[in-house]
């Protein structure tokens, strides 16, 4: 097969159909960024969900002396150290308990700093407002429940906290955007396909002339089909590499510049550079594969070979 | 060559098939006439030949290939080993004539060294020699199916399927057409060719095939067109 005559045919192909190759790549690109954005999500809410469950499980808050005043939970007064060194041994006696972490009032004190420093609330706060903790870390983090009934009232205790509550709620919400992301993706891919159908057939249409010699001299069927299914591939390619820009863009103005979440959440460890390039292949080859395996499709109705 | 064995062909929705139990053999190197009134059957005949249709009984050799049992990906083989022509030229109008020529060769993938010099040669074979770089709009109609028939010949096929080549062309302008044909014929090239036009039947005398509502009611060598003409 002569690459230059292909070429040509493709090029001539492409011009005669310029609004339709147009709403192709449109179609193919948003789809393909919708496909690579949700990819990328999923792999945020991984990367979130690796961080801080590793990090936290379960947090059981002592009672300060601000809470005995304002509390009925810590009526008793604020824990002592007895109570302290008891509720570790307890702990460390829980055969589903991995680690058990202390944290001091300086030390959440600290960490509060450090998170919100700049905001008003920080300047007034004091470190003996800030509880103690502890912080378990359960082998099977679903074994919490078991912390929750041996903990929960007992004397010096302020709250037993399962924090991945918290974070699951942050991930549901993500992963209900994640489908909506899914499911407008599929609505693009079933327009883009559409088009795509529609784009063939007209395209076999005008060149009907040139494919019915093409058969009778002989010409094989993949000869003949081979410049549709390369016209669709093609705009296919430059549909996925525009979803690539928007990718990268996506995530350098929400991330690093614009909307700037790397420092307006700091507490949030957003997916890095690396992870989003290593979608771009798959979001070219789909670009690439998926017009031409629907060209194809298209072509066994409407070029009888 | 060709070789038709009870041939019937009955299209869907049709209650008279088109071909009824047509036998008949033509050998290498035969002129063949195909006559008959329209819808007598002849284009269902030259389209089973060219595997554009199955029959739906009986059997077609072309080539010594049975057509039934050839699958579908060795067909533009076959085709390859064919040519046609037919009465409205099928000409891209552009392309010069040389380039319609050599599109014939190049989709099937000969190199372009073979393309260079075949297509002068046959161009010079139908008559057409200086003019390879007009456009088929600025040739008259016998020129223009004079292009239509170098592209059918310059793969140098074993049977040539000519399908009413002078139905659009004035008498005299036909009368070149058959010597060309006739030309091709005698360099060992079969050829059927389908026809309305009684005085190119009666005065080349070949053989003549005659269908009616689907049947082969006359085959003759040496023939005229009809008795009743």
């Amino acid at each position: 097969m002569r690459a230059q005559f292909v070429l040509s045919e493709i090029g001539v192909g492409l011009r005669r159909n310029l609004t339709m190759t147009f709403a192709v790549i449109v179609s193919v690109a948003l789809s393909l960024a919708l496909f690579g954005g949700a990819l990328l999500m999923r792999e945020q809410v991984n990367t979130m969900k690796d961080y801080w469950y590793d990090k936290v499980n379960v947090s059981i808050y002592l009672c300060t002396k601000a809470d005995a005043t304002n509390g009925d939970k810590c009526a008793k007064g604020a824990v002592t150290a007895e109570q302290k060194k008891q509720i570790e041994a307890d702990l460390k006696k829980l055969s589903i308990v991995e680690n058990v972490y202390y944290e001091s009032a300086e030390e959440a004190f600290g960490r509060y700093q450090e998170q919100y420093g700049d905001t008003a609330i920080a300047s007034v706060i004091t470190p003996d407002q800030m509880p103690e903790s502890f912080r378990v870390k359960l082998k099977d983090p679903e074994k919490y429940k078991v912390v929750a009934t041996a903990f929960e009232g007992r004397d010096g205790i302020e709250s037993v906290q399962d924090q991945r509550n918290i974070l699951e709620t942050l991930f549901n919400m993500m992963r209900s955007v994640n489908y909506a992301a899914v499911a407008l993706m599929l609505l693009m891919l079933v327009i883009a396909l559409m088009l795509i159908i529609n784009t063939v057939r007209v395209s076999a249409f005008s060149r009907r002339r040139e494919t019915g010699i093409m058969r009778l001299v002989g010409a094989s069927s993949f000869y003949i089909q081979m410049p549709f299914i390369m016209e669709a591939a093609f705009s296919g390619l430059i549909g996925g590499a525009f979803a690539c820009v928007l990718l990268v863009a996506g995530r350098y103005l929400l991330v690093d510049h614009g909307l700037n979440l790397a420092e307006q959440m700091p507490l949030v460890n957003f997916i890095g550079w690396d992870v989003v390039l290593a979608q771009l292949p798959l979001v070219i080859v789909i670009g690439l594969l998926m017009p031409s395996v629907a060209a194809f499709i298209a072509l066994r109705k409407y070029l009888k070979v | 060559m060709i070789r038709f064995d009870n041939v019937s062909k009955s299209y869907p929705k049709q209650n008279r098939p088109a071909l009824r139990e047509v036998s008949l053999e033509i050998e290498k190197g035969e002129f063949v006439f195909l006559v008959g009134s329209s819808g007598s059957g002849k284009s269902t005949f030259l389209r089973l030949i060219l595997r554009e249709e199955r029959a739906s009984t009986g059997q077609v050799h072309v080539l010594g290939k049975d057509l039934a049992r050839l699958s579908n990906w060795k067909v533009p083989h076959m085709r390859r080993q064919l040519g046609t022509v037919f009465q409205d030229f099928r000409l891209l109008p552009n392309k010069t004539v040389a380039q319609n020529v050599a599109f014939a060769q190049e989709v099937i993938g000969k190199p372009r060294g073979e393309i260079r010099k075949a297509v002068p040669q046959v161009l010079d074979l139908v008559g057409l020699g200086g003019k390879e770089d007009r456009m088929p709009g600025e040739l008259s109609g016998g020129e223009q199916q004079r292009v239509a028939i170098a592209r059918a010949f310059v793969n140098r096929p074993m049977l040539l399927i000519a399908d009413e080549p002078t139905g659009n062309l004035d008498p005299q302008t036909s009368v070149g057409i058959m010597k060309l044909l006739d030309r091709i014929n005698r360099t060992g090239t079969t050829v059927v060719m389908a026809t309305h036009d009684q005085n190119i039947v009666d005065q080349m005398r070949k053989r003549v095939i005659e269908l009616e509502k689907g049947r082969l009611v006359r085959d003759q060598a040496r023939g005229v067109y009809g008795y009743q003409h």
